[in-house]
């Protein structure tokens, strides 16, 4: 249930140090029981505050997602092209409503999310800090970024807490068909004249790495993840998640006579997976910083949509109070 | 801020005839009606339903979790209300 009728704080205040320990206990092996836990349930203040923090941060991502993909509604080369983005564009704004909505459980407004992303509190996946330069990218952005997606939310469905984990099975149900159809546009370009190849390669070259840093800092480095593990919030670290993308994923670019951008790329046939070249840190946290290509022109878009949708949002909530009075008149 | 207080409502979804509505998720709007066109652009581009109810989640009477052992306990020692609880002898059938 998505409703949020119990006030945890002030049930908080009421427990005791030596109640809280023994809930801790209690939440701790309700969660090593891989029991769900719901929004009314107790839980640690640290457990809440990190969801929160995932799941708006999750849901922020799929609204600014919409950008880089919106850019080429317009100019999609052909009407089923146009059809499938339109459709793909919507998904990840849903996504956003779903993600919002298992956020709202757990104690926060959508106002107060909504607030912290406009005012670039709240931070969103690098990955859209990057320019989608031409068609080719919309293949790429689907492949590679849909498909970097794909392989940490599939974990996040068996996550602890109900509404996220719900929230996330509906997501990569959809999922999939926006990974397939930027294949199919690689695909496509490498069947087509030596220019449609070489920009698809063009494009593969420029999203390979962002894709490897959506998986987030080295485990040495990641801050959360070993709380996050305990908590089954997270099932499997950073790095094991971008071993397996670089595995499946590879294969599906040398499928279609496209060449992986790393020098240090080769198959370890003992160890049955790919070794790859050191990610360039320096630019994750500089784009992080706000300092990527596209970060303040992605915000200044999402701030200009919403006060363009001002008079919509107020003038639904005029039409709403009038129909009330009159009923109740 | 962003200035606008939709209410919250709960989407309850029938995937198809002969099953019962089942929670969704939610959606904010501003009345009834834009909550029913919100819960079916959110929550059924894929065919996913036959008919939704909304209501607004401050109309949901729930159980309060931490009390759910001692709501649910009375009818945990009632084993004979199971049927197999009762003993029946070998070899009859049909019952």
């Amino acid at each position: 249930m998505y409703t949020q009728g119990l006030d945890q704080k002030s049930a908080e205040n009421e427990t005791s140090m030596a109640d809280e320990g023994v809930a801790a206990a209690s939440f701790q092996a309700r969660v090593d029981a891989e029991e769900k836990i719901e929004a009314k349930d107790w839980m640690p203040e640290a457990y809440r505050r990190t969801l929160i923090r995932q799941i708006s941060q999750h849901a922020h991502s799929e609204i600014i997602g919409m950008q880089p993909e919106g850019n080429w509604l317009t100019r999609a080369p052909t009407l089923r092209r146009k059809s499938i983005l339109l459709a793909k564009v919507q998904d990840e704004a849903g996504h956003g409503h779903y993600l919002y909505g298992a956020a709202e459980t757990l104690g926060i407004s959508r106002d107060e999310m909504v607030g912290d992303l406009l005012s670039g509190k709240a931070k969103y996946s690098s990955i859209f800090n990057y320019p989608t330069l031409t068609w080719a990218d919309i293949g790429a952005v689907g492949w590679l970024v849909d498909g970097a997606a794909i392989m940490n939310q599939i974990p996040l469905c068996r996550c602890s807490y109900g509404p996220y984990s719900r929230a996330m099975v509906r997501v990569c149900k959809e999922e999939s068909f926006h990974q397939r159809q930027g294949y199919e546009i690689m695909v496509e370009l490498t069947r087509g004249s030596d220019e449609q190849k070489a920009m698809a390669q063009d494009a593969l070259n420029r999203w390979w790495w962002p894709s490897l840093m959506m998986f987030g800092p080295s485990d040495i480095n990641s801050s959360h993840s070993a709380q996050s593990m305990a908590w089954k919030i997270k099932r499997f670290s950073n790095d094991e998640l971008r071993q397996k993308f670089v595995d499946v994923t590879v294969p599906q670019a040398t499928a279609i006579g496209l060449h992986v951008p790393d020098v240090d790329l080769q198959y370890n046939e003992e160890t049955e997976h790919y070794s790859f070249g050191e990610i360039d840190w320096q630019e994750f946290q500089n784009v992080l910083a706000g300092n990527g290509q596209c970060n303040r022109e992605r915000m200044q878009t999402r701030r200009q949509a919403h006060d363009n949708g001002r008079w919509v949002r107020e003038a639904a909530a005029a039409y709403a109070k009038k129909h009330s009075n009159r009923a109740a008149a | 801020m962003t200035n606008y207080d939709w209410p919250l409502y709960e989407v309850f979804i029938r995937t198809k005839a002969g099953l019962s509505h089942r929670h969704a998720g939610s959606v904010h709007a501003a009345d009834d009606e834009m909550a029913l066109n919100h819960a079916h652009d959110v929550y059924t581009r894929r065919n996913e339903g036959v008919s939704i109810w909304v209501v607004r989640s401050s109309e949901i009477v729930a159980s309060d979790p931490a009390e759910s052992d001692a709501f649910f306990e009375p009818a945990k020692d009632k084993i004979y209300r199971h049927p197999t609880f009762y003993e029946i002898p070998d070899g009859v059938e049909n019952i």
